[in-house]
């Protein structure tokens, strides 16, 4: 559905986006990840023809994004990251007025709008003039007019930027629910967003491709053998040797005193083995206090971390 | 053709929502009518004197309405105009930039041209009703004497030509920055120099002083306010519009290439 091919913008000398290739198939959701500034908005500007790549090439449905812009400007549903609105006009009034220039048939704007304001949740919102409304309705009313023209692909910068913790879930509730069968590309740099809403990640980092993958396996990757941190109440460099006697333990790293008094230690295992269960028994039968035990996994977070530090390393 | 009635009947909405459109032709027909009162008024006088007194009677141009009255109020309403018409257009592509709706506008199935087309014509609708609230001027006219309608005709045509020139150099300068300030200011120094490029008409050598007539604005304002139908000022004001037009376009256009 949309192929990008060795993609380069630059701004002057500034090169924000540095030969990114990727592809999304039909009626994928694929979340667009990096830090700020690090060319997610630009690739979709590109995207949306908003203007053209300095070098590489980017299609939509098989048509060019410069060349047979208007093609693919017909078949996107677009929400910049501002929302961009015409604050002075009412709702209803700018839904008919983008889906009129977005080429829907006159006599079903009417119709079309009345069921894209149902979807986004803002039919008793249609005759309030938009500076009134608060930032989460105006994302609707941004996703209503991206949606109006019912498009193929539907392209969303931040879409949940700047909202408060319960507008964030009903608006990604929203844009899991209106996907449907669009191919959908989503950029953010919350990362639990991503694992919620995505079946594939790209993380990009200034401007290059550090990683395309699923989120489980992005996990998988990067994460190397398990760890587990324990709080214990005994003699620690005993209940360290005894640790390391557990078969499968690979290291015990002693992190000192925790604030309830025990003794922290981080247990690492050999990579394909979880002996987790015999780390209480041994507990027991020595007669210590296992006051706390807790798996580290890594999480989405950890493993963008990784990647943009490890590709940063490789840099320098 | 409906993008362009869209983007049309969208411009002209907010004109009227947003109070500018009221505002400017409220300002623009209060100082106009103070132009035309002074002007109507001084006229009476000379013609209460010229009664009594033989010397100013016999300065023929004084006493014609079409000379003393309606010529002097069409110069003031185009020099009016030049004030106003650039806070009408300063708004149009400088707005959009700064609010970023240009970039939703612009990644819609709709031409670049598409877009420029409705919000100029947007514009010039606007200067349409405020020119056409001054027709009370010669309407009161007509009522107390005799003018002649022929110059009033054209010297209206003139107007309109002058304000669509306007409107299109202000356009273009609006689509230049996202400060509205900065756009009308722009706007305002540009009309100002084509306004007064006759001034150097006086010592300039003579080859370059025809140039300079045929650029300058006021020169081709004059005769059609005269009552003088001449389509070389009539294509004057259609190749100045056109090519600020096109200018802007490029202007619009100029996203894709820029770095």
């Amino acid at each position: 559905m949309i192929e990008v091919e060795n993609l380069t913008k630059e701004y002057g000398d500034f090169r924000a986006i540095d030969g990114i290739t990727f592809s999304v198939e039909k009626g994928e959701i694929l979340g667009f990840l990096g830090p700020n500034g690090a060319g997610k908005t630009t690739t979709m500007r590109i995207l949306t023809c908003f203007f053209p790549p300095t070098s590489g090439t980017a299609k939509v449905a098989g048509f060019d994004c410069f060349t047979e812009s208007l093609e693919v400007r017909k078949r996107i549903g677009y929400l910049p990251e501002s929302v961009p609105l015409y604050l002075e006009m009412k709702v209803k009034d700018y839904l008919e007025f983008a889906a009129g220039l977005k080429g829907v048939d006159p006599r079903e704007v009417d119709k079309k709008v009345t069921k894209v304001m149902g979807d986004c949740g803002i039919e008793q919102m249609a005759g309030r003039l938009i500076k009134e409304l608060s930032k989460g309705y105006r994302q609707r009313v941004g996703l209503a007019q991206a949606l109006v023209n019912d498009p193929e692909v539907l392209i969303l910068d931040e879409p949940t930027i700047g909202l408060d913790p319960r507008q964030i879930i009903e608006i990604r509730k929203l844009i899991k629910e209106l996907a449907g069968r669009r191919t959908v590309i989503l950029s953010t740099h919350i990362l639990p967003e991503v694992s919620m809403i995505c079946k594939r990640v790209i993380i990009i980092n200034r401007g290059r491709l550090v990683a395309v993958d699923t989120p489980d396996n992005l996990t998988a990757r990067v994460q190397g053998a398990r760890r587990v941190a324990l709080g214990v109440r005994g003699p620690v460099e005993v209940v360290k040797e005894r640790l390391e006697a557990i078969k499968g333990v690979k290291t015990v790293v002693i992190d000192g005193k925790r604030e309830d008094g025990s003794m922290g230690l981080t247990v690492e295992f050999e990579k394909g083995v979880d002996p987790r269960a015999d780390i209480p028994r041994v507990m027991v039968n020595n007669g210590w206090d296992l006051v706390e035990m807790k798996t580290q996994e890594l999480s989405l977070e950890d493993i963008f971390i990784r990647l943009i530090t490890k590709e940063e390393g490789m840099v320098q | 053709m409906r993008n362009i009635y869209l983007i049309f009947s969208k411009e002209l909405k907010s004109y009227f929502t947003s109070p500018i459109a009221y505002v400017v032709i409220t300002i623009f027909l209060i100082i106009t009518g103070y132009f035309f009162y002074n002007i109507l008024a001084t006229f009476s006088l000379i013609s209460f004197q010229a009664e009594t007194n033989p010397i100013i009677a016999r300065q023929y141009n004084l006493l014609n309405i079409n000379e003393s009255v309606v010529r002097p109020l069409f110069g003031n309403i185009s020099m009016i105009m030049l004030l106003m018409m650039p806070l009408l257009t300063m708004r149009l592509f400088a707005e959009e930039k700064k609010t970023g709706t240009i970039e939703l506008l612009l990644t819609y199935p709709v031409k670049d041209v598409e877009v420029l087309v409705g919000k100029f014509l947007a514009c010039v609708a606007v200067f349409g009703v405020m020119l056409l609230s001054t027709i009370t001027y010669p309407v009161l006219l007509m009522v107390l004497g005799e003018p002649e309608m022929g110059p009033i005709i054209t010297g209206y045509l003139g107007l309109f030509l002058l304000g669509v020139a306007f409107i299109s150099l202000g356009i273009f300068t609006s689509s230049l920055t996202e400060n509205q300030i900065i756009s009308a200011t722009i706007a305002f120094g540009a009309l100002l120099i084509f306004w007064l490029l006759s001034y150097s008409m006086l010592f300039a050598p003579p080859e370059l002083g025809r140039l300079i007539a045929y650029i300058s604005m006021t020169e081709h304002l004059e005769s059609l306010a005269k009552g003088v139908l001449d389509t070389e000022d009539i294509l004057y004001y259609i190749n100045f519009t056109l090519l600020f037009l096109f200018l802007t376009l490029r202007s619009i256009e100029s996203r894709r290439w820029r770095g």
